[in-house]
């Protein structure tokens, strides 16, 4: 039986007057990659921003319903924001490499916490790069300036800097929009090799790439959730007319 | 019939290539002035001997050490103030009316002239606070004059930080200080400094503040409460009172050569900077 990891209950998002998100309902379960589909501006970006509350962010972002992580009702005035952040972890679409290096880029969320001790870091840095992908090609320049890498290497630093917190789950928003095949396919293969110890939700705008690496796949359209489903049955028996017109490029 | 684009594109560039020299030419005139009557007069004498017979005779280095003494009270004051400002500004509140107001007083702060800053400092430091005509007024004198400087600067170059860069480092888990402290500041640190740059020359070469402030003692300061002379006001003394015009061009030298040096070093500096980070 599949362990209920996060559940979204009437979730609704609004900017100012403009309602981004409509009563959502859906579950995470642990260990899976849910993949979210959808054209642009359908609410997947804000859905990851309501996960970790980095919508608080912006001026008169507004949330009604619940969103449980573990149990725990995240709107409700005790938690501590801070640390769900660090739990949900998120990867944006344009790598954004703080103009530090490499090294420090990886630690940055680790020194937040006060934790400065050297060895305790060198070893967060490698298995972090390690996991991500990227330890072999910059092993040996970790103190040189992160804003030298090439895109893709970017992307992945980042997924490490993610790593490096311990998080429970990783949020990716189109992690490969920007990037070359070879480089989508590198951070592909971390995702499925991550699966195992992190439950991953990716935000795509490629269609094709749920179908590789999700296990389900969610189907979002200006704010709805239209329908989610195990991958295979959304992409060849999709509920829902909408999702078969999408997934054929009808439309988006 | 109209211009031809070519002639009116000749006209025009031909135009504000005379506007520029104008700005030029007035600089190198001013430095050519400057130096021709000044630098006969530097020697290692003038530099580290104070002031004899009202300054007809001797050095200048009473002067030296006040303006140094003065600009470095006005710096460590204004800049945590002017820095805090700018953050509170653009980090901690939303755009309002409230922060609208505030940049208004800042921009209103600045366009006062500086002798009634100095007038402002003679009534609060001197009288009402008891600190005399001494650096201590008129370090906190300049200060303020310089505040709005160090605001804007410091607002500009903190607005410039990429938003990115924010949200990463809230995602990571930082707390809003944290993420000005160790992301945002760093980033705008070349827009402060050059602020504070700003505000370092227009200390150095202030006269009117200074004359209600901090007096104009020949002594060599010794404390806090000491009333002493910048090299401005001594240049403005020594000229005004027909003392000694050689001795005023000599001052006068070696108040455009510290700034000037004060400049090409922190460009230096900067640009190493922005490239190790880069």
């Amino acid at each position: 039986m599949k362990q209920v990891a996060i559940r979204v209950e009437n979730l609704s998002h609004f900017y100012g007057n403009h309602q981004s998100l409509k009563k959502i309902n859906l579950e995470i379960y642990r260990n899976e990659i849910l993949g979210i589909i959808g054209p642009a501006k359908s609410g997947k970006s804000t859905f990851l921003a309501c996960l970790n509350r980095l919508n608080d962010l912006i001026p008169g972002s507004r949330v009604e319903g619940r969103i449980l992580v573990d149990g725990e009702d995240i709107y409700s005035p005790e938690v501590d924001v801070v640390a769900l952040r660090r739990k949900l972890g998120i990867v944006f679409a344009t790598p954004v490499p703080l103009p530090l290096t490499i090294y420090e880029n990886i630690v940055y969320g680790v020194r937040l916490l006060g934790r400065n001790n050297r060895k305790e870091l060198d070893w967060i840095v490698e298995d972090s790069l390690e996991k991500a992908g990227l330890w072999n090609e910059v092993k040996d320049r970790l103190h040189t300036s992160a804003l030298k890498l090439s895109g893709g290497q970017q992307q992945r630093l980042c997924i490490a800097r993610v790593l490096a917190l311990k998080p429970e789950y990783i949020m990716l928003d189109e992690p490969t929009s920007g990037l070359d095949p070879i480089s989508t396919m590198k951070i592909e293969d971390s995702l499925r090799t991550l699966k195992k110890d992190y439950t991953i939700i990716l935000v795509t705008n490629n269609t094709k790439q749920a179908a590789r690496v999700a296990d389900r796949t969610a189907f979002f359209l200006m704010g709805e959730l239209v329908e989610i489903d195990e991958t295979p049955v959304v992409f060849t028996r999709p509920a829902d007319k909408r999702t078969e017109d999408y997934l054929l490029g009808r439309f988006g | 019939m109209r211009t031809s684009p070519k002639v009116e594109q000749k006209f025009i560039q031909v135009v504000l290539y005379a506007f520029t020299s104008i700005a030029i030419i007035t600089l190198i005139f001013i430095l050519a002035v400057i130096f021709k009557n000044g630098i006969p007069q530097l020697s290692l004498e003038f530099l580290t001997r104070n002031p004899a017979d009202m300054g007809r005779e001797g050095g200048i280095l009473s002067t030296i050490v006040a303006t140094i003494s003065l600009t470095f009270i006005a710096l460590l004051v204004a800049t945590p103030l002017g820095v805090g400002t700018a953050i509170y500004l653009t980090e901690y509140t939303v755009e309002s009316r409230v922060t609208r107001i505030i940049r208004f007083g800042a921009e209103c702060l600045a366009g006062i002239p500086s002798i009634i800053f100095g007038l402002f400092g003679f009534i609060l430091f001197v009288n009402k606070l008891g600190f005399g005509w001494s650096i201590l007024s008129g370090g906190l004198t300049l200060a303020f004059m310089v505040l709005p400087t160090i605001i804007r600067t410091s607002e500009e170059a903190i607005k410039a930080v990429p938003h990115a860069y924010r949200l990463v480092s809230f995602s990571l888990g930082s707390t809003r200080w944290q993420s000005v402290t160790r992301v945002v500041l760093p980033s705008a640190l070349p827009g402060i400094v050059t602020g504070v740059i700003l505000s370092i020359g227009r200390s150095i070469g202030e006269t009117a503040v200074v004359i209600f402030t901090a007096g104009s003692a020949l002594r060599m300061p010794t404390s806090l409460f000491s009333s002493s002379r910048t090299m401005a006001v001594h240049f403005y003394i020594l000229a005004k009172e027909g003392v000694s015009m050689p001795k005023a061009y000599g001052t006068a030298a070696v108040l455009v050569i510290s700034i000037l040096i004060i400049n090409i070093v922190t460009y230096y500096l900067m640009e190493k900077y922005i490239r190790r980070k880069s």
